[in-house]
């Protein structure tokens, strides 16, 4: 027998620990899920905590209105297959009733952080699950996995709660929540070897398929409703896959024949540039973007 | 052996662990084209050489102020084993900060910047790694090329740091000369210190062992929550009591006693979960280990909630409603004799009162002075009465059962991480 764990079972119980902390302390917890790799692992993650019980949170998926159908069918199908409960905060119904105006780049990625603090309020969620990796960005490498959000769902870096040991302290005053990353020790390595050990499936547009495109910023971006050429960049036929999955105007794609996980495994691990940094432009816009989107309330 | 090590950086303001893990990281070529391209540009914008420091301190006021302020959380890899790094603040009003990141580390890496010598932060931060009771501790003695490669200076400075790590009990200790800027003894061995055949940094690292195996001691698995799905299907009946083993091993059959109530009963199963896109189920499975999330059913139907702990038949560590601990005080209010606060312990929270602060460490001559209060930053003894009571185990001999949380049951912020302390009661 064994005497210890393998990195993946020591991340896949570490995760595990926390959602059940969570069920435990809290009264309404929500996971963010918005079909991306990150929030899929996450309810896999929960529905092993629980088993064979079911899931005991609300998903809540802030929509910016400009998601890959792909992404939105996997959505709609999990929630039905599993009989969860689905909140939709809606980028769109803000922009269409005045409460929000589109950004002058057309990107939406920004615009989710006030919809989303209203479902917050609204729903009096007191823990909010986002599939947050500290591997990914700067800022998301100075976030604990219990992260005391206040009324306004201001994130404040210089004053985080100690986090010690495995003793996560989820206590809140009316008003504020907590912020909870089950994945914040993984990497996107580990995310995709997980996928490839538990079989778990992904929207289509994860693995490499044919897609028109043209190159913006170095990045590859798809030519759709949200999304068109401007002069002087042509647009081609390539095999492409995703490696984030965000709002389709700022997320990019990148060149790929992997049509499996294991494939995916292999080309990550070969990768000479970061996640975000192949597929994030709105990470680009200034040398702290991340951070000031956190620190007004965003994931 | 997982070949997971955990790591975090201690040291003083300006003694270089930002430009260390910044050289770290780079040299084992965790620092991808996009972030290295990032650096470039802030540093070239800013006039300056490529500033290592960039590559981790991610906050806009880290980087206006060229310091760190939290813990941020790194994570790489060599072909030997992979790796998370903490790279911990050394600014002394941020030592809560260093405190979170050692409190998980198998290693702590202290830095002392060579001109300057051992500092009372390069003191607390060796206080806080002993008491955590961090498995080694590497001493890296940096900017050693600012003091031409002295030899002498490098002894002066890892024989002081010896002595006051034998005063802390520190078992493993061990010092190297570095410049984190140039990359001497970083991850390529330096031809300028021919006097040090120690290994560098990353060699030391890649050996170093990891956490102490725990799953051969006494079983520890406090509840984190009960699973009774009341469906109408074959789990009608099932009741699972949901944690991580603290310690030792679960086995199917085991005898075990349920705390804090003290009634015997035996392991009747152990459930692994099974989910597939359309289903969720368990499988039986023989036995679990330390580390391990399960979800265990027991042979009598009795009374077991969050709170309880499941502990080997054998080798009950009992309940106590009074304990003797060392505290790191992490609060700007002071903690004071007759304070109310809250105790986390394992899977239970509980009311405490303090009823006596039997003294602090003195950083100078690492004694215990008497105090009436603990200030921000001070390491202390105290005595708790709980008003519930808890499966606690000494922290020697426990991390998981002999560790807590005081926190503020107003604002519920975390005052001091706490470890419970043996019969002998030493400090450290």
């Amino acid at each position: 027998m064994s005497t210890t764990v393998t990195e993946l079972d020591a991340l896949e119980s570490e995760s595990i620990f926390v959602f059940r902390e969570v069920a435990a302390e809290f009264e309404r917890p929500v996971i963010l899920f918005s079909g991306g790799k990150d929030s899929i692992v996450m309810l896999h993650l929960a529905r092993k905590a629980f088993a064979p019980a079911g899931v005991p949170f609300t998903l809540l998926h802030v929509d910016t209105g400009h998601n890959f159908p792909e992404v939105l069918a996997y959505r709609d199908a999990v929630v039905k297959e599993l009989g969860l409960r689905l909140e939709v905060a809606s980028v769109e119904e803000y922009i269409a009733d005045g409460r929000l105006r589109e950004r002058t780049d057309g990107t939406r990625n920004q615009l989710q952080t006030i919809p989303l603090l209203d479902a917050i309020n609204s729903h009096r969620f007191d823990a909010v699950f986002g599939g947050g990796r500290r591997d990914e960005e700067r800022a998301r490498a100075k976030e604990r996995i219990f992260s005391l959000r206040d009324e306004f769902g201001q994130w404040d870096p210089r004053n985080q709660r100690p986090e010690l040991w495995s003793l996560y302290n989820g206590k809140h005053r009316p008003g504020e929540h907590v912020r909870v990353f089950p994945l914040s020790n993984w990497t996107e390595l580990d995310i995709w070897n997980y996928i490839e050990r538990e079989q778990i499936p992904l929207p289509s547009i994860y693995y490499a398929h044919e897609r028109d495109v043209f190159e913006r910023d170095g990045m590859l971006l798809a030519v759709g409703p949200y999304s068109q050429p401007r002069e002087g960049e042509t647009v081609t036929q390539r095999l492409v896959r995703y490696r984030t999955v965000g709002d389709m105007s700022c997320t990019g794609a990148v060149a790929s024949t992997a049509t499996t996980a294991a494939d995916v495994v292999v080309e990550v691990a070969a990768s000479e540039i970061t996640e975000r940094g192949a597929t994030r432009a709105d990470d680009r816009a200034s040398e702290a973007a991340m951070e000031d989107r956190k620190r007004e309330g965003y994931f | 052996m997982s070949t997971l090590l955990r790591l975090a950086t201690a040291g003083s303001v300006d003694d270089g662990k930002s430009t260390l893990v910044g050289r770290l990281l780079h040299d084992c070529k965790a620092i991808l084209a996009d972030q290295i391209a990032h650096v470039k540009t802030v540093s070239e914008a800013r006039g300056g050489d490529f500033d290592f420091a960039l590559l981790t301190d991610g906050l806009r006021a880290e980087r206006e102020q060229g310091i760190t302020i939290d813990v941020a959380y790194r994570y790489f890899a060599t072909d030997k084993r992979s790796f998370i790094l903490a790279d911990c603040p050394g600014h002394v009003q941020y030592t809560r900060n260093t405190v979170t990141g050692a409190s998980t580390a198998d290693v702590v890496i202290i830095l002392v910047d060579a001109r300057h010598g051992v500092l009372e932060q390069t003191r607390r931060h060796l206080a806080v790694a002993g008491l955590l009771r961090v498995p080694h501790v590497v001493l890296a003695v940096n900017k050693i090329d600012l003091v031409g490669y002295d030899e002498a200076v490098f002894t002066k400075i890892a024989k002081e740091v010896n002595e006051v790590a034998d005063h802390l009990g520190i078992a493993d200790l061990q010092a190297i000369p570095v410049s984190a800027l140039v990359g001497d003894n970083v991850v390529e061995r330096s031809e300028q210190t021919p006097w040090y055949d120690g290994p560098t940094l990353l060699a030391l690292l890649e050996n170093a062992n990891g956490r102490t195996d725990t799953s051969q001691q006494p079983l520890r698995f406090p509840v984190q929550y009960v699973i009774r799905p009341q469906t109408d299907d074959e789990y009608r009946d099932y009741r699972g009591y949901t944690g991580t083993v603290a310690s030792g091993t679960v086995k199917v059959g085991d005898p075990v006693i349920v705390l804090p109530a003290g009634r015997r009963t035996s392991i009747a199963g152990i459930d692994r979960p099974v989910v597939t896109p359309t289903s969720t189920a368990v499988v039986e499975r023989p036995s679990a280990i330390a580390g391990e999330a399960v979800t265990v059913r027991l042979a009598d139907d009795i009374d077991v909630a969050r709170g309880s702990v499941i502990v080997a038949a054998e080798a009950s560590p009992g309940t106590r409603r009074e304990l003797a601990a060392t505290v790191s005080w992490l609060s700007d209010r002071p903690l004071t004799v007759g304070a109310r606060v809250l105790i986390k312990h394992t899977t239970t929270t509980a009311q405490a009162i303090v009823t006596k602060i039997t003294g602090a460490l003195d950083l100078d001559t690492l004694g215990v002075i008497d105090a009436a209060e603990l200030a921000l930053n001070d390491i202390g003894k105290v005595q708790l009465k709980i008003a519930a009571p808890l499966a606690a185990d000494p922290y020697s001999a426990n991390t998981i059962t002999g560790s807590f949380l005081l926190i503020d049951a107003h604002d519920g912020w975390t005052l001091a991480a706490g470890m419970i302390d043996d019969e002998e009661g030493e400090l450290l």
